[in-house]
């Protein structure tokens, strides 16, 4: 049974050309997105709460549900 | 037959107010949602002003097993906290010690999307309120999330519209095989474990770990997997609302729309008897904390005839059942076009999942979350030890504009920023959300108290009158709008409909 879900699992995929398409894309964008996670980050260090620890710490959520 | 799945999500949120030493979220729940109604009294409806919500048919007690086991213990109902029920068929109101907001009832999980939308900034809009009134210095903060990492849950419930002729037996089957595996879209993400002597780096959810039961009628202690409530808030004969209270709170719409558009679906499913029910876990509640603690996706699950099968692959054969039973039966029970869309998005976020998942940052949280804990890891050589990162975790759902993280994770949007403000104040037109929320815009003064399947008027000289709506899809736009817009008073909307 486990080994009949297995071999179907090729039907499942998107087709190939799509694949494809979007392995071309994700190569064309890859530098994009680098730049696109350090423009995040740079604005993360900036909207990060200070004292981090006491931040976390202070976060007590009692008497839910 | 699948009877059609009316949906809802309730959130509780978290809630801190920064800058006070002496502070508690009971009181600062309450100064939320007051903040929230005072400043847009045009539009909702409170309890001293005059709508209270009607706890008559609030039963959290009912055990859809029919017998109480031994060890369960129903949840109290609160009747004497902020209770407010707004012009958009929502309820918002204060839970044990939190905020929370119901959604009113959407007929698709598009319309739950959008609705789940509007109470993010129902809850922006309150925390400016509300802050606004504190002493400087003093802020209210909300969160979206589901933990505060240190063993306290509180929940992003959803509800589904069931035919109350499936034996519960087969929705305890149905409802496990998907909740466990459909986590791997779902989740939140979360930095690290909450279980004592346990040492997790990041999982794919901040819940899982909160559930000790397969199922039960709790849903603050021994948390089950399934849980048994039955307060159907409908025609007890007909249907059953099946409480859902496995899934984490969502910031990305698109894990929103698939976790409550995949649930119908496999619940409409068994109804239409096109459900597999050879889908059982062998532990379920094991099977839930592996899934979550496994990043590659592939680790095995034990099924109870022997077969292993990791979350991803029954997931694909979840997918291939619901294709079926589309080309048999079609997608009315679940809205044809949304229907149509949560198949499509299901299988590229299967197919994401399979092939490379980092492609999917812009569209599954615990995905996106992860992505901008690693960036931070790198370029700050730090380790996942850092209390930074937990701070990070915690920020992602901050649902202030100035400090969210998931408003600048690059999320993909699918439903409109303009479209979920005017659903702040107006109801959905496919459901009796509609009747309820244009009662409260219309007669206000005349409503003395609402819940979900009835409106209680008071007009004058008679006795109160309590119109029911027994029916989720009655009292649609189609049913009433015509009505409502010839009738200047309640009174004569209550001659009108008697007549």
């Amino acid at each position: 049974m486990a080994d009949q879900e297995f071999k179907k699992k090729s039907s499942r995929r998107e087709p190939e050309q799509v694949e494809e398409e979007t392995t071309v894309a994700t190569n064309e964008s890859g530098e994009a997105l680098k730049a696109e996670l350090d423009d995040l980050l740079d604005e993360i260090d900036d909207v990060l709460e200070t004292n981090a620890e006491d931040f976390v710490k202070s976060y007590i959520q009692k008497g839910g549900e | 037959m699948a009877v059609p799945k009316v949906v809802g999500i309730e959130t509780e949120f978290g809630i801190m107010q920064r800058g006070s030493e002496e502070w508690n979220p009971v009181s600062a729940s309450s100064l939320l949602i007051n903040s929230y109604v005072r400043s847009m009294s045009r539009h909702v409806v409170h309890q001293n002003s005059p709508v209270a919500w009607d706890f008559v048919d609030e039963n959290p007690g009912a055990d859809a097993r029919d017998e109480l086991s031994e060890d369960s213990s129903p949840p109290a109902v609160e009747t004497h906290l902020v209770n407010a029920v707004l012009t958009n068929g929502a309820r918002y109101y204060v839970d044990h010690a939190h905020p929370e907001l119901s959604t009113p009832e959407c007929r698709d999980a598009l319309s739950v999307v959008l609705y789940d939308r509007a109470a993010e900034l129902i809850l922006i809009d309150s925390m400016a309120a509300a802050t606004a009134s504190l002493p400087p210095g003093e802020e209210l903060i909300i969160y979206k999330d589901n933990s505060d990492r240190k063993g306290n849950a509180y929940g992003c419930h959803e509800n589904y519209l069931l035919d109350r002729a499936i034996p519960f037996g087969q929705i305890i089957t149905a409802a496990t095989a998907h909740f466990v595996t459909r986590q791997i879209f779902t989740g939140s993400g979360k930095v690290g474990t909450e279980w004592p002597d346990h040492s997790v780096d990041y999982q794919i959810t901040q819940r899982a770990e909160h559930f000790e039961e397969p199922v039960g009628l709790e849903t603050t202690l021994k948390r089950p997997i399934v849980n048994t409530r039955d307060e159907p808030h409908s025609d007890s004969k007909k249907y059953r609302r099946l409480h859902v209270i496995t899934g984490d709170a969502n910031m990305s719409q698109v894990a929103t729309f698939l976790k409550v558009g995949t649930s119908a679906i496999i619940f409409a499913m068994l109804e239409d008897e096109m459900f597999d029910r050879s889908i059982e876990f062998r532990k379920p509640v094991e099977a839930m904390h592996k899934v979550s603690h496994d990043l590659s996706l592939s680790v095995p699950l034990e099924l109870a005839d022997g077969r292993k099968m990791t979350a991803l692959e029954l997931q694909w054969d979840l997918f291939e059942q619901a294709t079926r039973w589309k080309q048999e039966r079609g997608l009315e029970a679940v809205g044809e076009e949304c229907g149509d869309k949560v198949l499509t998005r299901w299988q590229q976020i299967l197919h994401g999942l399979e092939t490379d998942p980092s492609s999917l940052s812009n569209q599954i949280d615990w995905i996106a979350k992860r992505r901008i804990l690693e960036g931070f890891i790198d370029r700050h050589s730090c380790d996942w030890s850092d209390q930074r990162l937990k701070a990070l975790d915690l920020q992602y759902h901050d649902l202030r504009p100035s400090k969210s993280l998931a408003a600048r994770a690059g999320l993909e949007r699918i439903v409109d920023d303009v479209d979920a403000k005017l659903a702040m104040t107006e109801p959905p037109r496919d459901t009796r959300a509609y009747f309820r929320g244009k009662c409260l815009q219309n007669f206000s003064e005349d409503v003395v108290a609402a819940n979900w399947d009835s409106i209680v008027f008071d007009v004058g000289d008679e006795p109160l009158r309590r119109v029911p709506m027994l029916e989720p899809l009655r009292g649609t736009a189609d049913h009433v709008e015509g009505i409502l817009d010839q009738c200047t008073s309640a009174a004569e909307l209550l001659e009108r409909l008697a007549g």
